[in-house]
């Protein structure tokens, strides 16, 4: 992704979008001043195409696209270590989590293997109500078009009885699948 | 103690040690532990990823079955702990959201659930002299590392046991069990969680930079308490050690493998078996290094008892002494009340000096005590005495 970025006046449209996730963030990104601690103790900061400073100050000017759009939000690990830091007390880790949402929303997914990954991972919850692990594996597997992905511990997994071919499942899964309908009539995914 | 239980989905699956040994734990401390009736999962980070409502709703169903057990709820796994927390966080202080996942889940929803991880209820409940107590097996000489990762410790407004940078709650556990715990850099930082399946390129690194810290800090094992952290850092290893072509050999414990252990449950009981990384064969090594260990700090102990039997000893002899000694002096006065004549002879060879000493000491019986004492003491200090007197003696006459 290009690094460079042209300055622009925020639109309207833009500062409400913004405002709005911050509303969701529980955050607010003036408060940042751009010290850089975050990036400097993020430990994933090494793959990201801007570092959380720089994502902050991509939401500061106002370049919410550029930020929804930034491999970053995919790349962060949700380990906290930003915010927990953060002398500003800027929810970072909430700002990356609210955006990555907000690119699920527009569909402006720069990492689809991460997107993939939590679809899979959901979509077993939603059937059993529990973590359907050998499931999510194949379809994750299936989905980012890797077949073979990690196939090596699949048996190794087995034997030492870590990972079943038949997923877990809880007695109300109706109780479960009702959950995420509603979740998705609220306007979610 | 009783406590209501959610294993969550990875201790009866990727991290099934982890679960196997927490039950063998809880027993062994008499902590009764009540699984949550048809838990669900909590969504972990991919539910948060997608979805703010759905991330709250899933953690909420367990809590409100919480609720009606009117019980803390452990959760041993980092991830469910982080997601319980948080939900409980803003069911307490969010009371329209409150009522907006109530609806959603369709139960009642108080907030009066409290999420508990298995480090706080370890060592702050049950105490470190109650675990260091249950300890049959010492793990002496074992050299570890604790590894918090992030979900135990951030955000601290959730968790708030246990300081988020410099963690200690684990390091006292395991050395209540007898082993060295290392201080390193690495304790808190991620380990990149469902990265390593998503963007192994990413979470591998992050999985290098640890195990590389560990194995720098002189670490011969890294211990844990999060189901996703153990797995990475263990089932990972390898894979790690081909790609930045080195290798670690650490095996990877959880915590609770290590209490049940040195409380003396076997191998298959705790699940040591089930590692990736060869786990038995330094648990080994470590009971061997304890045997030594322990008897070197016995006849460390046998020796500093002898020692001090011995100084005993000398110090009766010196309590003694002061008794004996005056009797000695006593012996010596009545000597020279008796034979005066030959008791200066043994103080000075020189007949016509020792005549004037016997002279001296006849009109000063000061003098004959003082000679006395010395010669207890010191017969060369009595003699140089002696000498002086006679020199004095002589002087005073010549004036």
């Amino acid at each position: 992704m290009e690094k460079s970025v042209k300055l622009i006046p925020a639109c309207e449209e833009d500062q409400q979008l913004l405002r709005r996730l911050e509303a969701e963030a529980g955050t607010n990104v003036n408060l940042c001043y751009q010290c850089g601690k975050c990036s400097a103790g993020c430990p994933a900061a090494f793959a990201m195409d801007y570092p959380p400073r720089q994502v902050i100050r991509l939401l500061q000017l106002g370049m919410v696209k550029q930020a929804l759009k930034a491999e970053s939000i995919w790349i962060c690990a949700s380990c906290e270590t930003c915010s927990t830091r953060c002398p500003r007390g800027v929810d970072i880790a909430s700002l990356m989590d609210t955006l990555r949402r907000e690119a699920l929303r527009q569909g402006l997914i720069t990492d689809k293997k991460v997107a993939a990954f939590n679809q899979a991972f959901l979509n077993g919850v939603r059937l059993f109500g529990r973590t359907y692990e050998a499931g999510l594996l194949l379809q994750h597997n299936l989905k980012t078009m890797q077949p073979f992905k990690d196939a090596q511990y699949g048996l190794p997994m087995m034997k030492r009885g870590k990972i079943s071919i038949l997923p877990a499942k809880i007695k109300n899964r109706d109780q479960v699948k009702k959950i995420f309908d509603k979740v998705q009539q609220l306007g979610g995914e | 103690m009783k406590l209501a239980y959610y294993p969550g989905c990875s201790l009866e699956g990727s991290g099934i040690e982890y679960g196997m040994s927490t039950e063998r734990t809880a027993d062994i401390l008499g902590i009764e532990l009540v699984e949550l009736d048809d838990w669900n999962c909590c969504g972990a980070t991919s539910g948060h990823n997608t979805n703010k409502l759905l991330s709250l709703a899933l953690p909420a169903r367990n809590l409100a079955i919480a609720e009606q057990m009117g019980l803390p709820m452990l959760a041993p796994c980092a991830a469910c702990y982080n997601r319980h927390r948080n939900t409980e966080h803003v069911i307490k202080n969010d009371p329209e959201m409150r009522e907006t996942i109530a609806q959603l889940i369709e139960m009642e929803l108080q907030g009066t659930a409290e999420t508990v991880s298995i480090l706080e209820v370890l060592a702050n409940q049950v105490g470190i002299e109650q675990i260091a107590s249950k300890v049959t097996r010492p793990l002496l000489g074992m050299k570890a590392v604790c590894y918090y990762g992030c979900l135990l410790v951030r955000p601290v407004e959730h968790t708030g046991f246990d300081d988020p940078e410099d963690p200690q709650t684990m390091d006292r556990i395991v050395r209540a069990l007898g082993a060295e715990t290392l201080d390193w850099s690495h304790k808190t930082e991620c380990c990149g969680a469902s990265l390593v399946t998503s963007r192994p390129e990413v979470g591998n690194r992050m999985l290098y930079q640890i195990l590389r810290n560990a194995k720098e800090a002189g670490a011969e094992c890294i211990v844990t308490a999060c189901p996703l952290c153990g797995m990475n850092l263990d089932m990972r290893q390898g894979q790690v050690e081909k790609e930045f072509n080195t290798k670690f050999d650490l095996p990877v414990y959880y915590v609770t493998e290590l209490v049940a252990w040195a409380a003396g449950e076997s191998r298959q009981a705790v699940g040591i078996d089930r590692h990736f990384v060869e786990a038995g064969r330094y648990l080994d090594e470590v009971a061997v290094r304890a045997e030594k260990i322990k008897a070197e700090k016995e006849a460390q102990a046998q020796a500093k008892a002898k020692a001090a039997a011995q100084a005993k000893k000398a110090g009766d002899q010196a309590d003694e002494d002061p008794e004996a000694r005056q009797k000695k002096i006593d012996a010596m006065v009545k000597a020279f009340e008796k034979n005066p004549d030959k008791m200066v002879k043994r103080l000075i060879e020189d007949e016509e000096r020792a005549a004037i000493l016997l002279e001296v000491i006849r009109e000063d019986s000061k003098k004959t005590a003082r000679l006395a004492e010395l010669m207890v003491d010191d017969a060369e200090k009595a003699s140089k005495a002696a000498e002086a007197y006679v020199t004095a003696e002589l002087k005073k006459r010549a004036k």
